[in-house]
């Protein structure tokens, strides 16, 4: 079976049935990626496919193939960078454990994709799948606040290097 | 078993009547040559056991206490830096080693001995007694709030003031000129009569064959320029780009993976299968028959747990099959009126004469509270990774004590425990739950059956049934109100007592008071639960406390301080609550406001918690935490810790429950052991109170406090009161008009 991960192409020899999580977790290596319920409850295994945030605890790998699928470790552009919503995340001191990070991270990720100014009301909305028992939901609150806010100044620096102007 | 408890040891301190404490991190006799194999890397010296310094001049901090986000491993670092005027820039942090010499003795003293002081000549042998008591039991634990406030305390504050000593004394010897004259700041030494600098490094051979003091002088708060700022912690990196190894990723060469199933009723003996009934699964390697469980070994994670849902797996019946949650409130029940008919209630404290007040009295009061069982659901699933060879075994995991881990996986495979290793790796989660060996004594058992490494995970269904539990307690209470509306007895009576020690007391002044309970054994197992007994002694008092001022017919707020005239610390705290929190404004229709205040792990912490019922549906829209730790070494650490129990105790307020059915638990994952999540949790306001008092935890010291906040703002909404956790099974509707 071959999967197109972070960019990257793998040839995995798995049962299609196994879960995404387990094909990269252990075939694969990519540990950043957590098990936390195995019934989708939880949030902790949230990854990309085509750019949406999905369950890798209850997707087959087979529903992966000839998809895009991106993880924790394939979000910033270059192994020596960081993403801007990582970024945030160490500025405000936001994990505890962080062992649910990387899914929040994913979660948040994909609502900034889709909505550069997020209210509470679609924070809620695009968070309430990810279980966090060190009780850091406030601050991930605020960092996706803070995220949006660094991502669209980033965006408006572009243009301006584009030469495009508002 | 070596089997442990903080209570158990508390009362094996043979050492009387000493006074003892601060300087003595480092035993007259350095230890740190026992350790200088296990620490020291290229170019290092090992000035004592807790720190090194690098030929580059960078300094590492040994720390003997797990990361599990409550910043540990930045927080003493900074204690020790700060104390050897080091520059923060070239502090670096290494975990100690499951080591004996690492076994953390500040903590034993300072649950025996409180923080006093001590001359310096008794240190030597205090400090042995305790290395010794402490080994003894394997000791190496963090929890019960205690790493800053013991091993901070006692050891990295020491260790660095005793290194900046023996550096000074260096630097004095090799330029001939008097300590006196030399200054150290930022990880140097100056002369500033003779214009020279040079850094530690320049310094630390020479140090090593000086003696370093045991009593060195430490510094005062207002001396601090590390302690109190908030760095950067050194793990938050690795934890946004899903770099930190936490023990279920470790990766070893050959190593094969491994589920389990155990006996749903704790206890009972599995029935063990044949070798061949695995013969028809491919990738599926063996069966390992335990005592209460039986495991597969397979390729992948995926694999092994399929094969375990597959397999015929059956337990033995148990003398516990037929026991349920009410069950075992009947037997708490009957033993509790059973201590009482014969007087043996184990007394927790006695002051005055309830008796005659209550003869005497016209307005007593008496109520009954319940709390359920609770699970950890830490979010990381139990997991151990185990190598067993014939002369050894290797195990990676999480564990909030490794030594302890060491020593219990050396006896199931009896070996010294010198033969076992233990790797620890960042804890996706403890709150108490990683303080219990079991699934390494497992992990060990699987892998002595096979040659290569085998990681062991428990599902989110066994790690939900399979836990050692808060247990499910009952409080009753009954007390009297004299005619100024003040509370003259006060009778408490409760099953268990663990810690912290002061838990069900109260910080009132009320003269007349008996506080008892009784043990009442099931088959549940117990264990640590983030804050304790006082998870459920706070929500137990503090409601009832709220229960009186309305008897009195008075403000909650104004009752409890009527009751603190000689508590200035307590007075304090819940005064900066009421008025953070706008205590005694308007609130809209429907919404409430109730107050708590209680102490534990040494930090007070008064709550209001806001709420609205909605429809029968409730929203906890802010709540404001005050807290006197004493002082706080890391103050967004600090805040962050507040935050992080909040939710905790929220999530347990609300939803936490645990049943027991036919023996066994009944929820098995987080649809039906639900936790509080992004759109449920408040707006958190935490505000710190320094008293310069001896430093009091972080890590639980919030947890208590929000389900007595939540239940009295409820009372205070609806008229409605909590008696029983969690608020989920309550039917609630707003009904202001009882209480305008």
């Amino acid at each position: 079976m071959v999967l197109n991960i972070n960019n990257e192409i793998y040839e995995v020899n798995v049962d299609p049935a196994t879960p995404l999580l387990w094909v990269i977790r252990e075939q694969l290596g990519l540990t950043g990626t957590k098990f936390g319920c195995g019934i989708g409850q939880c949030g902790a295994c949230t990854v990309h496919l085509d750019g949406l945030p999905i369950r890798s605890c209850l997707t087959p790998a087979q529903a992966a193939l000839d998809k895009e699928i991106t993880t924790i470790e394939g979000i910033a552009s270059n192994d020596n960078e960081r993403h801007i919503i990582q970024e945030v995340w160490i500025e405000e001191q936001i994990p505890q454990c962080g062992y649910c990070q990387s899914g929040q991270i994913m979660s948040a990720y994909a609502l900034l994709t889709a909505n550069t100014a997020p209210t509470d009301k679609d924070i809620d909305e695009a968070m309430h799948g990810n279980i966090c028992r060190c009780g850091t939901y406030p601050r991930v609150r605020k960092g996706i606040k803070r995220a949006a806010a660094a991502l669209t100044n980033a965006a408006k620096e572009k243009k301006l290097d584009h030469g495009e102007v508002d | 078993m070596g089997k442990w408890t903080r209570r158990a040891f508390i009362t094996t301190g043979v050492l009387s009547g000493g006074a003892l404490i601060i300087g003595v991190a480092i035993r007259p006799g350095n230890r740190a040559g026992k350790v200088r194999d296990l620490i020291a890397g290229e170019g290092d010296t090992v000035l004592n056991i807790w720190l090194k310094v690098n030929a580059d001049n960078t300094i590492t901090v040994i720390v003997p206490h797990a990361e599990m986000g409550q910043g540990v491993h930045t927080t003493l670092p900074m204690m020790l830096a700060d104390e050897m005027d080091a520059d923060w820039k070239t502090i670096r942090m290494l975990e100690a080693p499951g080591n004996k010499e690492y076994a953390n003795y500040a903590i034993g003293k300072g649950f025996i001995m409180g923080p006093k002081d001590i001359p310096s000549m008794l240190i030597g042998t205090v400090d042995g007694f305790f290395l010794t008591a402490t080994k003894q039991i394997s000791l190496q634990m963090t929890g019960g709030s205690s790493s800053v406030r013991y091993t901070g305390m006692f050891a990295m504050r020491v260790a660095g003031a005793a290194a900046r000593s023996v550096l000074l004394e260096a630097a004095s010897e090799e330029w001939e000129v008097a300590t006196e004259e030399l200054v150290v700041k930022n990880s140097t030494i100056s002369h500033p009569a003779s214009n020279r600098t040079e850094p530690f490094a320049s310094f630390v051979v020479k140090a090593t064959n000086l003696s370093q003091p045991a009593k060195p002088r430490l510094k005062t708060s207002k001396e601090f320029t590390i302690m109190g700022t908030s760095p950067p912690r050194f793990d938050i990196p690795s934890k946004v780009d899903g770099k930190a190894n936490f023990g279920i990723d470790v990766a070893l060469p050959n190593m094969k993976y491994a589920a389990i199933k155990a006996s749903p009723v704790f206890g009972a003996r599995a029935k063990p299968l044949e070798a061949g009934a695995i013969k028809d699964m491919p990738g599926v390697h063996k069966i390992v028959n335990l005592e209460g469980a039986i495991a597969v070994i397979a390729d992948g994670y995926w694999l092994a747990k399929k094969a375990i849902n597959e397999l015929p797996i059956e337990f033995d019946k148990s003398d516990h099959d037929t026991v349920g949650l009410n069950d075992i409130y009947d037997q708490y029940l009957r033993d509790m009126d059973t201590a009482i008919a014969e007087g043996n209630e184990e007394k927790d404290v006695k002051k005055g004469s309830i008796k005659n007040i209550f003869k005497e009295a016209t307005n007593v009061i008496e109520a009954e509270y319940r709390v359920p069982y609770l699970a950890h659901a830490t979010m990381e699933p139990m997991n151990c990774t185990a190598l067993v060879k014939e002369d050894g075994c290797e195990i990676w995991v999480g564990s909030q004590n490794p030594l302890g881990f060491a020593n219990s996986v050396a006896e199931v495979l009896d070996l010294d425990q010198e033969k076992v290793v233990v790797h620890n790796q960042y804890l996706g989660g403890g709150f108490g739950r990683r303080v219990v060996p079991d699934v390494a004594i497992q992990a060990a058992l699987i892998a002595k059956e096979v040659d290569y490494p085998v990681k062991l995970i428990w599902s989110r269904e066994d790690d939900i049934r399979q836990d050692h539990y808060r247990e499910a307690n009952i409080s009753r209470f009954k007390a009297s109100l004299n005619d100024k509306g003040q509370i003259s007895a006060w009778n408490n009576q409760f099953v268990f007592k663990h810690d912290p020690e002061e838990a069900p007391h109260i910080p009132y002044g009320v003269d007349n008071q008996f506080i008892h309970y009784t043990n009442s054994e099931t088959h549940v197992p117990w264990g640590y639960w983030r804050s304790v007994d006082s998870s459920m002694h706070a929500f137990f008092t503090e409601s009832f406390v709220d229960e009186l001022a309305f008897n009195a017919n008075k403000d909650p707020y104004q009752f409890r301080r009527e009751h603190l005239t000689n508590a200035p610390r307590f007075l304090k705290v819940l005064d900066l609550a009421a008025e953070k929190a706008n205590w005694g404004e308007a609130l809209p229709a429907n919404w409430g406001r109730g107050i708590s205040l209680h102490q534990s792990f040494g930090t007070i912490v008064a709550q209001v918690a806001e709420i609205e019922i909605v429809e029968d549906k409730l929203k906890v829209h802010r709540v404001v935490c005050v807290a006197d730790p004493g002082f706080a070494f890391h103050p967004d650490g600090f805040t962050a810790q507040m935050e992080s129990g909040i939710v905790f105790g929220l999530t347990a307020a609300l939803y936490g429950e645990i049943t027991i059915e036919n023996g066994a638990v009944k929820q098995s994952n987080f649809h039906d052991y639900q936790m509080v999540r992004m759109h449920e949790s408040p707006k958190i306001e935490t505000y710190i109170v320094t008293s310069d008092n001896w430093p009091g935890g972080a890590g639980e010291p919030s947890t208590p406090g929000i389900a007595p906040a939540l239940a009295n703002a409820i009372f205070n909404a609806s008229g409605i009161r909590i008696r029983k956790l969690p608020v989920k099974n309550h039917e609630l509707k707003a009904d202001t008009t009882i209480l305008g």
